[in-house]
């Protein structure tokens, strides 16, 4: 975990807003976007805890994407505020967008290396070519995703889960403290999806804090913190039990949803739409 | 007369050399700024911003006769104007992007005929400026082009991790908080002067293919952007001289003669291309074959 203090320690010089000390990490209130087409989101509120790893689940145009983008300081919100450390999100550089990977041209000419090199471009500064230095770092953020052995492929070469993990390795490269993640899951086998928990689990140990948008209810129960239960307005925050209980499940997700009830618990949870992007 | 004769022949006349110079700046710098034009999918828009500068060199042959200098300035102006312009449409006419380069492309155009035709010596003065004239290019003209490709190529080469991370993941750009907008603009007025810089090689009619085809053809042989940019820059120069050459001995028009020898290229590329993809499936049967036999 040498990076880590190297991440510490080039915070320190980088540029970017001060973080206010004791704020949270990420503070939303009262938000609110519209488009001419309608209202995506609706009197958003909520606040997240450093290091936690959290779920944004919901139906689709829930908003999650739209969410996403006014936090990563994307989108401009048509009301309310998003803070970060405090600060409004646009002079961060520490929030990481992680896209959906139906959203990205893999047959675009870099290579992995390349891609994960991208993260760093707001630390080399304007004009400046990546030296020796910032290769090593981007082959250390590389180790730790597991794709060290695979710098060199053009990107089309990945599977799924190694596109995926790459472009972790672009937000350690970020030196992101908050990473929004769209539907990092979906569209992955099981041992793909086991190798990005395995990640986030060492993510944890970094203090970065996570946000994941998926379909995967039973997912997002066993292995996060909490669940944002989303659609377009919050219709639940806190942990997965609390949240996930049938009357809020039907109300996000109407008759998309089947809840199977066995015995005294509810079992399993299948969102029965698209898989979106997909 | 053997082969190296048929080599040096049209080197005895000066305006050749400075047809092979202006085509061999003029396809390194196509080719360059051309990369993005290929990964962003601007091809439409390149090709209505070269049509939309008709208007502009009218309004310099008009006022100014058939000097280059003043034709080059008005030219920049219109497509710098231009190429700001269709964005500005697109956003305040609430209308889609490719709708508006097509409304503003035909317009500016149509504007552009109708000035020259008030001139008497109406369809031959058109077809200089649709189809280009590398060989009246005068030395002055090939300082511009140099100055200017040169400009635009250094700033291509400054630029060149911000165009990237822009161009490969725009929303990646944002939230590292680059000045997206500004760097976009940019890239417009880059196109923009790379299509004036290139008027006199191959006009405005064929100008879109000075920046897709070398780097369509470099984009199916190579893995990497800066390769990419390379083979373009190589295409692009190769099928200059070559173009001259075969205008030269077939007395063909030399802007077609340089496009067809660019498309040529590119088909070549595909049929590399396709070959490689070929012997790569070829080579995994087989080896599942040796697999399979040895267990």
């Amino acid at each position: 975990m040498e990076i880590l203090e190297e991440i510490r320690h080039s915070h320190l010089s980088g540029r970017g807003v001060a973080h206010q000390g004791g704020a949270p990490i990420l503070e939303v209130s009262d938000l609110s976007v519209r488009y001419e087409t309608g209202q995506v989101l609706e009197d958003v509120t909520f606040h997240l805890h450093t290091a936690e790893r959290i779920a944004v689940v919901g139906p689709n145009g829930a908003g999650k994407s739209t969410l996403f983008k006014v936090i990563a300081g994307v989108l401009a919100p048509s009301e309310g505020t998003v803070k970060i450390f405090g600060y409004n999100p646009h002079g961060h550089i520490c929030i990481a967008y992680l896209p959906q990977r139906s959203q990205v041209d893999w047959n675009f000419p870099v290579s992995v290396a390349d891609v994960v090199m991208m993260g760093r471009s707001s630390k080399l500064g304007l004009l400046r070519w990546p030296k020796r230095r910032d290769w090593s770092f981007v082959h250390r953020c590389l180790q730790e995703v597991g794709l060290d052995e695979l710098a060199d492929r053009q990107i089309s070469e990945l599977s799924g889960g190694q596109q995926q993990r790459m472009f972790i390795a672009r937000a350690l490269a970020q030196e992101a403290e908050l990473m929004l993640m769209d539907e990092p899951l979906s569209g992955l086998d099981v041992s793909s999806q086991e190798d990005i928990f395995t990640i986030l689990d060492s993510l944890r140990h970094r203090q970065t804090t996570v946000m994941v948008a998926t379909h995967d209810l039973e997912q997002a129960a066993e292995r996060f913190d909490r669940v944002l239960l989303l659609n377009h307005k919050v219709l639940g925050l806190g942990s997965p039990e609390e949240v996930f209980t049938p009357e809020r499940l039907t109300n996000a997700y109407g008759g998309r949803l089947r809840l199977v009830q066995s015995g005294e618990s509810l079992l399993a949870l299948t969102d029965s739409c698209c898989n979106e992007g997909e | 007369m053997n082969w190296f004769d048929y080599l040096i022949a049209p080197l005895n006349y000066a305006f050749m050399v400075r047809g092979f110079l202006a085509a061999l700046m003029v396809g390194i710098v196509c080719a360059t700024v051309g990369t993005y034009v290929v990964l962003r999918g601007m091809a439409f828009f390149g090709d209505a911003l070269a049509h939309a500068i008709l208007p502009g060199m009218a309004a310099g042959y008009l006022i100014a006769g058939g000097a280059s200098r003043p034709l080059f300035w008005w030219a920049l102006l219109t497509a710098v104007v231009t190429s700001i312009g269709i964005g500005a449409v697109a956003k305040g006419a609430k209308v889609r992007e490719d709708t508006a380069i097509g409304v503003v492309f035909a317009g500016m155009f149509a504007l552009g005929i109708a000035m020259i035709s008030t001139v008497r010596s109406y369809t031959v003065d058109l077809a200089h400026f649709l189809f280009g004239d590398v060989l009246g290019v005068s030395t002055s003209d090939l300082w511009l082009t140099a100055i200017f490709g040169g400009l635009i190529v250094l700033v291509v080469l400054l630029f060149y991790k911000e165009l990237l991370v822009l161009t490969f993941d725009p929303l990646l750009a944002l939230t590292l908080r680059m000045p997206a907008r500004l760097l976009e603009y940019m890239l417009l007025v880059l196109i923009a002067l790379a299509i004036v810089v290139s008027l006199q090689t191959v006009g405005v009619a064929l100008m879109v293919a000075m920046l897709v085809t070398p780097a369509a053809a470099a984009y199916l042989l190579t893995r990497r952007l800066p390769f990419m940019m390379a083979l373009a820059a190589g295409i692009a120069s190769i099928s200059g001289i070559i173009g001259l050459y075969i205008s030269y001995y077939a007395g063909v028009a030399s802007g077609a003669a340089i496009v067809l020898t660019c498309t040529a290229f590119f088909l070549l590329a595909w049929l590399i291309r396709t070959i490689q993809n070929r012997l790569l499936v070829m080579d995994q049967l087989g080896t599942r074959n040796v697999t399979k036999t040895t267990i």
